[in-house]
């Protein structure tokens, strides 16, 4: 810009950041009245319909009548916040303050990290690649690699939301826990010799990327353009999830649920971890299902578990991560992981009974 | 003529990329070179973590995520 611009123009770029910030502000007030009028809501839509008021049926679809709002919204709402907190992070910016750092703190700094840098497990290899060719243990990356997807904010936002704020707090803990020990486990065993060769060979130097530090308009937009990315991309899996839940709150008696998946039924715990390998939810498919089985007598630690397997362990992330790892780490990850979920599940159990 | 490199796997989002890149090139009448570079061993070798990845002569502009149409006329005009 030349120096003899007008003065006005300084002002410009101010108007357009305070419409922004309170347009945002607006929207969000206006997501507040709205959330708490669901319930309302909710209640006359469900006295309308003409299903006899106790029955299975009446039960799932007012199951599904409460949730599906309340989960979108609150979906909404998380990622909005979410995608504005990480625009504040970058996959390279951690690499950056995790590089050469010690086992131990590295494991638990890198788990922390995991849950607020932006990550798609499209970027798993890359990302692993770049981390570890780049210096941070393996130990260190993994525990990033498993902190990631298992204790995102979707996660978090949802229970929350559905079960509690004591849910997601022991989530948060647990999660982190399983991260930080995990890694630094495969890391004490040292396996770097079980790479893919190329792996091994790669060496890459940090890089420096010039970014300009975004402005306020800009994290909003981030915010912005997160939601249209995961909401438009994670809705169906919520219906699905929700629909899920409806039916097991409707029609699966108690009683069958709390024998198999009780406290009582302590090889319950390992058999939903291995169940939930295979399936491949996200986690927002997955809370609703939560909540209906912990209203069933599911014991919390059982469902927990499940959670953390359906999210942190699946077949699609294992085919990725082959690219980099050889069979033998992969087992050993998977190996680790799982038994740290049937750890805490076991925990949980003994925990709150 | 610039040497832009799209780094990234396939995805959709490099997809969108390439042809981000290739719209701003045209129409600001900039001739480009578009490679596309899907191997991974490759991709590590800039540095980035994160795809897809967009360098231009050489040098690294962006990793992560599909750059803002601006940005990348910026980039192009530099």
């Amino acid at each position: 810009m030349s120096t003899n611009a007008p003065t006005n123009l300084h002002s410009a770029p101010h108007e357009p950041t305070a419409l922004w910030v309170g347009a945002t502000v607006g929207l969000i007030a206006l997501w507040f009245v709205i959330y708490w009028q669901l319930p309302q809501f909710s209640d006359w839509t469900t006295s309308r319909l003409p299903f006899v008021p106790g029955s299975p049926l009446a039960e799932a679809v007012k199951f599904f009548v409460y949730d599906t709002p309340k989960v979108l919204m609150l979906l909404t709402l998380v990622v909005f916040g979410m995608g504005v907190v990480r625009s504040f992070f970058s996959p390279e910016r951690t690499r950056a303050l995790l590089a050469g750092k010690s086992e131990g703190i590295g494991n638990v700094a890198a788990a922390g990290l995991g849950v607020f840098t932006p990550f798609c497990s499209c970027s798993a290899v890359p990302l692993f690649v770049g981390f570890v060719s780049a210096g941070v243990p393996l130990g260190v990356t993994f525990s990033f690699l498993i902190a990631a997807p298992m204790v995102n904010e979707v996660a978090l936002g949802l229970l929350f939301g559905l079960v509690g704020w004591k849910v997601a707090l022991t989530y948060l803990v647990f999660g982190l826990g399983i991260a930080t020990i995990s890694g630094w486990v495969i890391g004490r065993l040292h396996l770097e010799g079980w790479l893919e060769e190329w792996v091994r060979n790669v060496r890459s130097g940090a890089v420096e990327i010039p970014i300009e530090s975004p402005s306020i308009v800009d994290r909003i937009k981030a915010g912005r353009e997160a939601v249209r990315d995961i909401v438009g991309r994670v809705w169906m899996w919520i219906i699905v999830g929700i629909a899920a839940g409806a039916f097991i709150h409707g029609y699966v008696p108690s009683d069958l649920l709390a024998s198999i998946m009780g406290k009582g039924a302590w090889w319950s715990v390992p058999a939903v971890v291995l169940i939930g390998i295979p399936m491949y939810s996200n986690a927002a498919g997955i809370i609703p299902v939560v909540e209906a089985l912990l209203t069933k007598g599911v014991a919390l630690g059982t469902v927990l578990a499940f959670m953390m397997s359906v999210i942190a362990l699946s077949f699609p992330e294992m085919i990725i991560l082959r690219k980099v790892l050889t069979t033998k780490l992969l087992i050993v990850f998977f190996g680790i992981v799982g038994l740290g979920i049937i750890a805490v599940g076991y925990l949980f159990n003994a925990l709150f009974s | 003529m610039k040497d832009v490199k799209v780094l990234g796997s396939g995805c959709k989002r490099c997809e969108a990329t390439e042809l981000m890149i290739r719209t701003e090139a045209q129409k600001l009448g900039i001739e480009i070179s578009v490679e596309k570079v899907t191997d991974y061993a490759e991709i590590a070798k800039f540095g980035i973590v994160s795809t897809p990845g967009v360098v231009i002569d050489g040098k690294v502009v962006h990793a992560g995520g599909a750059p803002k149409a601006e940005d990348v006329a910026k980039w192009l005009a530099a």
